[in-house]
């Protein structure tokens, strides 16, 4: 099984440490994993300007670069999410829509191809864990509050196995943190005041690390905390999985 | 009231200024949201029954041309009378020359977000009819010459001590009242005359049934049954998407609605009106104005679907944060964001933007609308026909060019972590509008791809070798 390791433009520029973390721990958990060197970004933030036009040429690079996978996994959910819905390929199409279905962000991954139901470890913190959107309410990795229907939470399952870790609960357990692409610049005064207002709620908690699946949305949130001059760190869930030392 | 359009993020922003008020508006839609979710969660079958409405609507949608004409046939036979308006104006006139016909120049109106799309009001107003909005929330806009912000709760931007002056002024209550039953009373004081007076009553309609050709209006104030059953002429407007095949459609319908919209298990009155009294009169106006535009657009037809319940703007962070004036249209959040363009591509080509398309509406909804699909579609649509800045077609083509070519992209990223790392000052300025409340993220020493190549098992391997 060989798998490709697709790392969202902006980690592998801004938080190599997460892309590190992602490989490492897919070793660890027996993946034969490589990174192919000639790729660069899914084309979301063009899609989700209005621009999927201009994203073709992102698209042949995609799948240059992950054809040859069994695999193509990722530590960002809406990164994940784009190529699954939007990948083309005006060639070949056919590729470019089994390719979609080959491509998993990293819990998910894990849990549900890997089967591996918890990773042991030790993050003696408290933590609050970022919903982001497009993983929770698109990829399903976890259930949203907006739906009458059974809990489950494959990051939660996961973190379950980390020794020490405490997990703490929010008033607003799933809600947007503003980033949104390119609106965090389009509708700055909205998408700020979303950040903060998020940052709030894990505040409230007393977390010593907000962590999530989707490092824009946490980008995000570091951007605002870091402003604030706020203790409070941010943790891809990568980095706790592969168990980091601190 | 053509007023000069804001764009979204410019009238949030002037919203956002008074932090107290955003915090406080965010906290009252957000606990209607919480209301909703605990009335939606009593039903064990709640997700079937959004499932169940869902269908009917999307055959309502398949077979809308049989479905009014059977409606009409049903109506007529009921002795309903039935005008069909193809846009905002022929629905304004046909409303007027009713009122002409019968020589009345006062009416009593509940509530109709359709009257507000086509401004009704002040149509009339221009004609010299006075109208008076009995729905209490619809009332107070009215007094203050604005528009509703939220299509269930119309006064939702608006605190008690808002209300209580705005009585003050127009009704000569007492001034820095704020008793909410005071303020209530007052309003059901001044109502009552209206509704004594008034000859014609106009109300929307939340449902027509095809099948007996009645139809129904909810309301939580009764003030439809009030205003109606008082008056010799009741004129009811709908879009002509309001129609249900079935009597027992109603049913799904009537449950979804109020726990939806304020989480309520029904409205107070669900009012049906299936044939005139004697010597009284009912005329129907079934409007079109560019929904068979929006019925032919594959991409958004389903937008037709809504019910009106606000469920997608309680739930929306954008909208609990920008208010319901900020979307300059007659429906505000979601909905509005993608009803709006449809009518207008460029008044309106800021509104599918305004979100971060986090799809919460879409699974509040209790029709099942894919919301946030469409106003990603809407913003494909939008930047095709040109309805972008050049600037930004510029930005992206150049983002384009850079994100597309590993070669660039590696270059551009050394840059970039150069330039963040030696002259913070070129991007964290006042220029960049990330870096107005956010700071940049800290630039490391090396990009992953570098660290792969000398760190990767591949790598380590190849080196061994050599
Ligand atoms: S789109 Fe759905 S949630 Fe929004 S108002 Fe219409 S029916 Fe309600």
């Amino acid at each position: 099984m060989k798998i490709g390791l697709f790392v969202p433009c902006y980690v592998d520029q801004f938080y190599p440490k997460v892309a590190i973390a992602t490989y490492e721990l897919l070793q660890k958990l027996g993946c034969d994993v490589s990174f192919p060197m000639k790729q660069t970004c899914c084309g979301q933030p063009m899609a989700n300007s209005g621009y999927e036009h201009l994203s073709k040429d992102c698209d042949a690079n995609f799948i240059a670069n992950f054809a040859e996978f069994d695999y193509v996994v990722s530590p960002s959910g809406s990164c994940t999410l784009h190529v699954k819905d939007h990948l083309h390929d005006e060639k070949n199409e056919q590729l470019a829509l089994q390719i979609r279905k080959r491509v998993y962000e990293l819990t998910e991954f894990i849990t549900d191809i890997l089967k591996i139901e918890k990773i042991e470890g030790n993050f003696p913190h408290r933590v609050g864990l970022h919903q982001s959107c497009h993983g929770q309410r698109m990829l399903h990795l976890s259930q949203m509050s907006e739906l009458n229907a059974p809990f489950f939470s494959k990051p939660e399952q996961l973190l379950s196995g980390i020794k020490g870790l405490e997990l703490v609960s929010l008033s607003k357990k799933d809600e947007c943190c503003g980033f949104g692409g390119t609106f965090c610049v389009t509708e700055e005064a909205i998408s700020a005041k979303m950040g903060q207002d998020r940052v709030k709620d894990h505040e409230n908690q007393h977390v010593e690390y907000i962590t999530g699946y989707d490092m824009s949305c946490l980008m995000h949130l570091e951007g605002t905390l870091k402003r604030q001059k706020s203790p409070i760190k941010i943790i891809h869930i990568a980095e706790i999985l592969n168990g980091m030392k601190n | 009231m053509e007023t000069k359009i804001i764009e979204h993020s410019k009238a949030a922003e002037i919203f956002i200024k008074d932090e107290k008020r955003t915090d406080w508006h965010n906290e009252t839609l957000w606990f209607v949201r919480e209301k909703r979710d605990k009335a939606a969660f009593q039903i064990a079958d709640w997700e079937l029954l959004r499932e169940t409405a869902s269908q009917i609507k999307n055959n309502v949608l398949s077979n809308m041309h049989q479905y009014l004409i059977d409606f009409e046939t049903n109506a007529k036979n009921n002795g309903i009378i039935v005008h069909w308006a193809a846009n905002a104006d022929e629905h304004n006139k046909i409303v007027h020359s009713i009122m002409e016909k019968h020589g009345v120049t006062q009416m009593v109106k509940s509530k109709s977000m359709l009257t507000e799309e086509c401004h009704l009001n002040e149509y009339l107003t221009e004609k010299g009819i006075d109208v008076i909005d009995s729905d209490l929330g619809e009332r107070i806009v009215q007094l203050r010459k604005e528009a509703p912000s939220h299509i269930v709760l119309p006064a939702i931007h608006l605190k008690k001590a808002d209300v209580s002056e705005t009585f003050h002024k127009f009704l000569g209550t007492e001034k820095g009242n704020n008793d909410p039953k005071y303020l209530t009373e007052a309003a059901r004081q001044h109502l009552r005359d209206t509704f004594l007076s008034r000859k014609i009553a106009l109300t929307g309609v939340n449902f027509a049934i095809a099948e007996t050709g009645e139809f129904v209006v909810c309301t939580n104030e009764g003030n439809a049954d009030m205003g109606v059953h008082l008056a010799d002429v009741h004129i009811a407007c709908m879009g002509f998407e309001k129609i249900i095949p079935q009597r027992k459609h109603l049913a799904v319908f009537l449950r979804l609605l109020a726990r939806s919209a304020t989480g309520q298990p029904i409205t107070t009155y669900s009012s049906h009106f299936k044939k005139p009294g004697d010597g009284k009169e009912i005329h129907l106006v079934i409007v079109d104005n560019g929904r068979s535009t929006q019925l032919g657009r594959e991409d958004f037809r389903s937008s037709l679907k809504c019910i009106r319940c606000g469920a997608c703007m309680n739930t929306c962070p954008v909208y609990r944060r920008s208010g319901g004036h900020s979307y300059h249209n007659a429906v505000a959040g979601p909905i509005g964001s993608i009803l709006a363009p449809n009518l207008d591509m460029s008044k309106n080509a800021d509104l599918p933007f305004a979100s971060t398309l986090c799809g919460s509406c879409t699974n509040v909804c209790p029709v099942k609308i894919d919301i946030h699909v469409q106003l990603y579609k809407w913003r494909q649509k939008l930047v095709k026909e040109g309805y972008t800045p050049k600037s930004k077609t510029l930005m992206m083509k150049g983002m384009s060019a850079v994100l597309s070519n590993p070669m660039i992209f590696n270059l551009a990223g050394k840059m970039g972590r150069f330039v963040l790392d030696k002259m913070p000052g070129l991007v964290s300025n006042s220029f960049n509008p990330w870096y107005k409340q956010r700071e940049m993220p800290a630039p490391p020493e090396e990009s992953f791809r570098e660290w792969y190549q000398k760190n990767s098992t591949a790598s380590k391997d190849k080196n061994h070798e050599q």
